[in-house]
């Protein structure tokens, strides 16, 4: 394999891998503060290109992509407090079937606003020949764009969680839901805000990557799956380890190109979903004594 | 060779020694009692020798094989069978469902006979039927078999455990606090019940908080405490025992 | 004990004799083609239901049981073995009269797998998938379970959609018509095709195959197997203690409802003369779940209702556009506001209970 072919594969796959570790780390948010696996959480990276997409009409990008995320935002604090702040201990199965109704009656929403058609947010900068050279490899400034704001993101929710008054109380929220009720705590509004975050994050990722992998109403499943896959190899919950285990991922997809079809290439992430849920189900980086205190 | 043998069994959950170092012996026909204040152990000793938890190290022979390994269900299809502290009936099915499930390891009939309801079944399912009735009625809860059998009342549903553990069978009966939640005349009536089932050839280990009824129907006391075995020995000898008038005065 | 059952099954018999009756008296025979639609899909229902409420596991792949069972019918049915026709395998299979002969446009010779074979190979096929991916994939719970099944449903539309032996994003079509008996004196030749003439018979043969698939496992629920499936349900940890070997029960169980899905898609295919990768797609998949669950889950008969009610709605265009849309707010309205389904025991009991509570002595051994 020539270099430039190395690096062309290597940019691409840190590019996708940080998109699935993004939506990992979403899962992370809420599984921590909840136990809930929102099945939903791809088409929150879907309406984050989409909504970016259609208001790009009356305002400038920037402008668009804030808002979008907005939007977003507010689609999953409403989807916590219409479909789940409510239910008094719902079972993991019932769970489950709810949020898969969700991510359904989203996708068939964006499918009748913005219909079949691929959707694509313009680059940041330049166009999709503009690169610039880094040490003598050629990237586009897309992928810096995608790797600089999901690593802010990244940074900050950690900064936000550990350093934050708001983001211990959520910490506490996830560690023990009865003692942090009692230390006064609001747990309901700490479930809310969890949504929040991770749809957040998870429509910034998505307009970020948007002119690159392009945004079409269907992808959330496929993109659920993956994060699913890269919050298990991280061990459920930890959202540093699913950022290396997205990074990984991305760059095992991306060279697999070159040995497996293209059309099979989502069999590539499932299959390493299920030998790590069979082999390792607490995750390449998780403890296993940790695993047996979650409940699934 | 007794029926039930531990050899220095011992038990870690991270840093907790939750059994440490205990050996049993466990002798057909006899009325066993596992006696220790909370935590100490004896349900996590239950989990070890019915296969729930599987063991650091140490051993359990039950009639002589070695059960190390060993899923639940094969130590149930040898002829061990329990009940939980914390009551685990089947929910969605009634009363006499739940004792009839107990005849499982009793029973053959396979997906396609039962498909097929092939007529061999029939007679199989009417002797399941007919022993899991004569049982509730042993046991004083025939009234109850058709009712969903979460929805009983607790001492009912604690009879309908013992009941469907009774139905497989066993050579070895474990229950975990049988007289939890029960008043004294209850009490006193499992007493009665416990010993009768003795007498029908069931050796027993019980693990049970209630001094009176142990003292009055065991015929061996094993006291745990922090995971040691602290004492063993008849009934009379446990009460004299100092260390264990310390702890349960300690508790007290 | 088996009275009430058997009435269900009988008056379950005469209700399917009576729609056809009635489209026939009416003129409205075109919807024949839509119940015999619904009822090969409600036979993939009811074995997931059984897996789902009996035996307590989700499955969110089982479209890709029922894309197994109907692309091998239609790939073994469609593929012309000419080319291998001198491989001795080809002429032991030729020899036993397991090929059929058919003539291209030109009139050369083409070979075939018969029906037969191919529904035969195809649903065991389905089988071994079940067998070969439940063994490790059962060994997981909630949302790891629906996670993985997910994944396999996945991995099988991909599959579908990408090899040219499928047809990859057309499919499969000009699938034969299925003879199950011909040459029989006094019978009419009887075949699984969607012959505008054989419309009539094919809702038959299509329900006799719900009303016998309903039978066996009413049947199996009532067993000492049911038992042992119902109390995995209730508790996993209580039914190994009382000795049943779980992880082989719900293997048991997943493998059947794969035989059914797989069946409901080699017949389906033969029907419909052709399949696609729509079938496999995991919207179908979540389609079967969220029908098991209207259904009440554990509830055989809800599962039926629901099945064909949904699926005949479905299939004449009722949601138009919002087709996925509907099951989608189905799902989330069931799990939301009636978890166990709106023909749940519970409320019915509630009904019985009000309306005979001195009866219910009498009654005695009924289980379900
Ligand atoms: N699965 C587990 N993981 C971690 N620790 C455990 C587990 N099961 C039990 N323990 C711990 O082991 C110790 C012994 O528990 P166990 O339930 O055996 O006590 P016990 O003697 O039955 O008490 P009680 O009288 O309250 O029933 C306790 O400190 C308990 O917290
Ligand atoms: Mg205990």
């Amino acid at each position: 394999m020539n270099p430039d072919l190395f690096f062309q594969y290597l940019f691409a796959g840190i590019s996708y891998g940080i998109i699935y570790a993004i939506v990992g780390v979403g899962f992370n948010i809420i599984y921590n503060t909840t136990g809930i696996i929102n099945f939903a959480q791809g088409e929150f990276v879907m309406l984050g290109g989409m909504i970016a997409f259609s208001l790009l009409q009356w305002m400038p990008l920037p402008l668009a992509i804030a808002a979008a995320v907005a939007v977003t935002m507010v689609v999953g604090a409403l989807i916590e407090i219409v479909f789940i702040r409510w239910l008094d201990r719902p079972s993991v199965l019932r769970m489950i079937i709810i949020t898969i109704g969700l991510s359904i009656l989203i996708r068939e929403v964006a499918l009748h606003i913005w219909g079949e058609s691929i959707r694509a947010l313009p680059y940041f900068y330049g166009n999709e020949i503009t690169t610039v050279s880094i040490a003598g490899v050629k990237v586009s400034p897309q992928v810096l764009w995608v790797v600089g704001i999901c690593s802010v993101i990244v940074g900050t929710l950690n900064l936000f969680f550990y350093a934050s008054p708001l983001g211990r109380e959520m910490r506490a929220c996830a560690a023990n839901r009865t003692a942090a009720t009692l230390c006064g705590i609001n747990t309901n509004n700490m479930v809310t805000l969890s949504f929040m975050l991770s749809a957040g994050i998870g429509a910034l990722a998505g307009c970020v990557m948007s002119p690159i992998t392009y945004t079409s109403y269907d992808m959330g499943t496929g993109l659920a799956i993956k994060g699913f896959t890269v919050a298990i190899l991280g061990g459920l919950g930890n959202s540093l380890a699913a950022v290396a285990a997205g990074l990984l991922l991305g760059i095992i997809e991306a060279f697999s190109i070159s040995v497996v079809p293209l059309a099979f290439q989502d069999a590539i992430a499932i299959t390493i979903l299920l030998i790590i849920l069979f082999v390792r189900p607490h995750g390449l980086f998780g403890s296993k004594e940790a695993a047996s205190l979650k409940e699934f | 060779m007794a029926l039930l043998e531990i050899h220095r069994l011992n038990k870690k959950f991270g840093g907790l020694h939750a059994v440490n170092n205990v050996s049993l012996t466990v002798k057909k026909g006899m009325i066993k009692a596992v006696i220790g204040p909370n935590g100490a152990g004896k349900t996590t000793l239950f989990n070890l020798i019915a296969g729930n938890l599987s063991p650091s190290s140490g051993s359990v022979v039950f009639r002589n094989h070695e059960l190390q390994g060993l899923k639940p269900y094969q130590v149930a299809r040898m002829g061990m069978s329990r009940t939980f502290q914390n009551i685990k009936l089947f929910s969605g099915m009634t009363a006499l469902e739940n004792v009839m499930a107990g005849r499982h390891v009793r029973s053959r009939a396979g997906f396609l006979a039962g498909m097929f309801n092939l007529p061999h079944t029939w007679r199989e399912e009417a002797g399941i039927r007919q022993k899991s009735m004569d049982l509730m009625k042993l046991l004083e809860i025939e009234e109850f078999a058709h009712k969903e059998s979460t929805s009983l009342a607790f001492g009912q549903q604690r009879a309908v455990e013992m009941a469907r553990a009774l139905n497989t069978e066993p050579e070895l009966l474990l229950l975990d606090e049988p007289a939890a939640g029960l008043n004294m005349k209850e009490t006193a009536e499992l007493g009665r019940l416990i010993t009768k089932i003795r007498e029908m050839g069931i050796t027993i280990l019980l693990v049970e908080h209630d001094m009176s009824l142990v003292m009055d129907i065991s015929d061996e006391i094993t006291v745990l405490s922090f995971g040691h075995k602290i004492a063993e020995g008849k009934p009379a000898a446990i009460q004299q025992n100092p260390e264990v008038i310390k702890i349960y005065l300690g508790e007290n | 004990m088996n009275t009430k059952k058997n009435i269900g099954v009988l008056g379950l018999l005469g209700l399917v004799i009576m729609i056809q009756l009635l489209t026939h008296w009416t003129g409205t025979q075109y919807y024949l083609t839509q119940l015999t639609m619904s009822a090969y899909y409600s036979l993939v229902i009811l074995g997931l239901c059984v897996l789902m409420g009996y035996a307590g596991q989700i499955s969110l792949g089982h479209a890709g049981f029922f894309a197994i069972g109907g692309y091998l019918a239609a790939a073994l049915t469609t593929h012309d073995l000419t080319p291998y026709s001198n491989t001795l395998i080809i002429q032991v299979l030729n020899r036993c009269g397991l090929l059929i002969q058919g003539q291209d446009i030109y009139g050369d010779v083409l070979l075939y797998f018969n029906p037969w074979v191919s529904c035969i190979l195809a649903i065991s096929a389905a089988a071994l998938t079940a067998l070969v991916t439940g063994i490790p994939v059962l060994k997981l719970k909630g949302h790891y379970l629906a996670m993985a099944t997910l994944g396999f449903g996945t991995i099988i539309y991909r599959i579908v959609l990408a090899s040219a032996f499928f047809g990859e994003a057309d499919g499969i079509s000009d699938v034969p018509p299925f003879t199950l008996v011909s040459g029989i004196p006094g019978l009419p030749v009887i075949e699984v095709s969607g012959d505008f003439s054989g419309r009539v018979q094919n809702y038959y043969i299509a329900w006799s195959m719900v009303i016998a698939g309903t039978l066996l496992l009413l049947n199996l629920i009532d067993s000492r197997v049911g038992r042992a499936l119902r109390s995995i349900h209730g508790s996993e940890e209580t039914a190994d203690a009382m000795g049943i070997n779980t992880a082989r029960y719900k293997l048991k169980t997943f493998i059947l409802s794969a035989i059914f899905a797989a069946a409901a898609g080699v017949f389906l295919t033969h029907f419909n003369g052709g399949i696609g990768p729509s079938e496999a797609g995991i919207m179908k998949s979540v389609r079967y779940v969220a029908i098991v669950a209207v259904g009440g889950m554990a509830n055989i008969w809800g599962a039926l209702t629901m099945g064909v009610l949904l699926n005949f709605l479905s299939l004449r265009g009722i949601f138009g556009t919002y087709d996925d849309a509907v099951f989608g707010l189905i799902l989330i309205l069931i799990m939301l506001f009636a978890p166990e389904g709106i023909l749940s025991i519970r409320i019915r009991q509630r009904l019985r209970n009000a309306f005979s509570s001195s009866t219910s002595e009498i009654r005695g051994g009924e289980s379900s």
